[in-house]
């Protein structure tokens, strides 16, 4: 019996999180795990001083580095980032994050469903530059070293998977609570309430890990294929996708996180998903041309 | 479309051998001592307290 692509999904991104929450037992004792295996970055959105996970936050080391005395850009960082994204785009985002997950989980709360308008898409790529690249370098105290500023201002995974477990085990660090944390959790807040009502409400407007997928999406070897011979141009697709694009149009949009809603929903099977470059096509246009 | 295919490909395997040593680089010049250190101990600005 052939398993349907969105419960595929649904495995792959439960057993993701597990591998991203490996430590799930520190969750008692709110200690993080110090082991060897945080020397490697998740490739999705999960904050390391959650207690329970396994590697660390990609979005985290890369401005830890360039905020860092010794250096002021992240090779390896960049070089991780650039590799997952070539090789997968935003597969990452539909299949690996943990912090997709959870939003594609309050989505499930019944509620009525809205779309954003397109521009807030953009949002995500001016929070990749201010706050990813130019912050943690340009901003420096003394010693030359910059705060994580995507971290310490926006990151709702840092307040829910880090700040709640660690302040309940951990009462001493509840005295420290001020301006800043309220700051964190009413973003923390909108982003739950945005996504009960929005899918992927942090995907679409905030998540700069997202931004830097979205832009190799467009040459990534995981990607998606319209056969336009196959195509009757029904519209069923476009009226599937929950990022909101037309697969037709733009097959391997930035905002594609190849989740496979569309093909599912394709009635012809136009739509190909896959590591492959599809040849009968290729080969076709050479015969005709 | 061949063309375009073709310069994909290329775009592909240059983007992959920047990233690999890109990778390379940052392990030969001890990043991974300043993840790890900022990632084994409680982080206060991703928990908003710092």
């Amino acid at each position: 019996m052939a398993i349907r692509q969105a419960v595929k999904r649904k495995l792959i991104q439960i057993a993701a999180f597990g591998l991203s929450n490996i430590h799930v037992c520190n969750m008692k004792t709110g200690k993080l795990y110090t082991g060897k295996w945080k020397r490697f970055c998740n490739p999705g959105l999960h904050c390391y001083s959650c207690p329970a996970a396994s590697v660390s936050c990609p979005i985290g080391a890369l401005q830890v580095v360039s905020g860092s005395m010794n250096f002021k850009f992240s090779f390896y960082v960049v070089g991780f980032l650039l590799a997952a994204g070539v090789l997968f785009g935003r597969f990452i985002c539909g299949f690996i994050c943990p912090f997709g997950l959870v939003q594609e989980l309050l989505h499930k709360i019944p509620s009525p469903k809205c779309k954003l308008p397109k521009w807030v898409k953009y949002i995500k790529y001016v929070i990749l530059v201010v706050f990813v690249l130019i912050l943690p370098i340009a901003v420096t105290n003394a010693a030359g070293m910059g705060a994580p500023a995507f971290c310490k201002y926006i990151c709702p995974s840092g307040t829910l998977f880090g700040a709640v477990p660690l302040l309940s085990t951990h009462p001493e660090l509840k005295k420290m609570l001020g301006a800043l944390f309220s700051l964190k959790a009413v973003i923390l807040g909108i982003v739950i309430i945005g996504s009960v009502f929005v899918f992927r409400f942090f995907c679409k407007v905030l998540c700069p890990l997202g931004a830097i997928y979205g832009l190799l999406n467009k040459v990534s070897f995981y990607h998606l294929e319209i056969d336009k011979e196959k195509c009757i141009s029904c519209g069923k697709c476009a009226k599937a996708c929950h990022m909101d694009i037309n697969p037709v149009k733009t097959p391997n949009s930035m905002e594609c996180i190849r989740c496979g809603a569309c093909r599912e929903k394709c009635p012809t099977g136009a739509i190909q998903l896959g590591f492959h470059i599809k040849k009968k096509q290729t080969e076709q246009e050479e015969n005709d041309g | 479309m061949d063309n375009k295919i073709k310069l994909k490909k290329r775009i592909q395997i240059v983007l992959l051998l920047t990233a690999v040593s890109f990778i390379v680089y940052g392990l030969y010049r001890g990043e991974v001592g300043v993840i790890l250190k900022k990632a084994v101990n409680i982080c206060f600005e991703c928990i908003g307290l710092g």
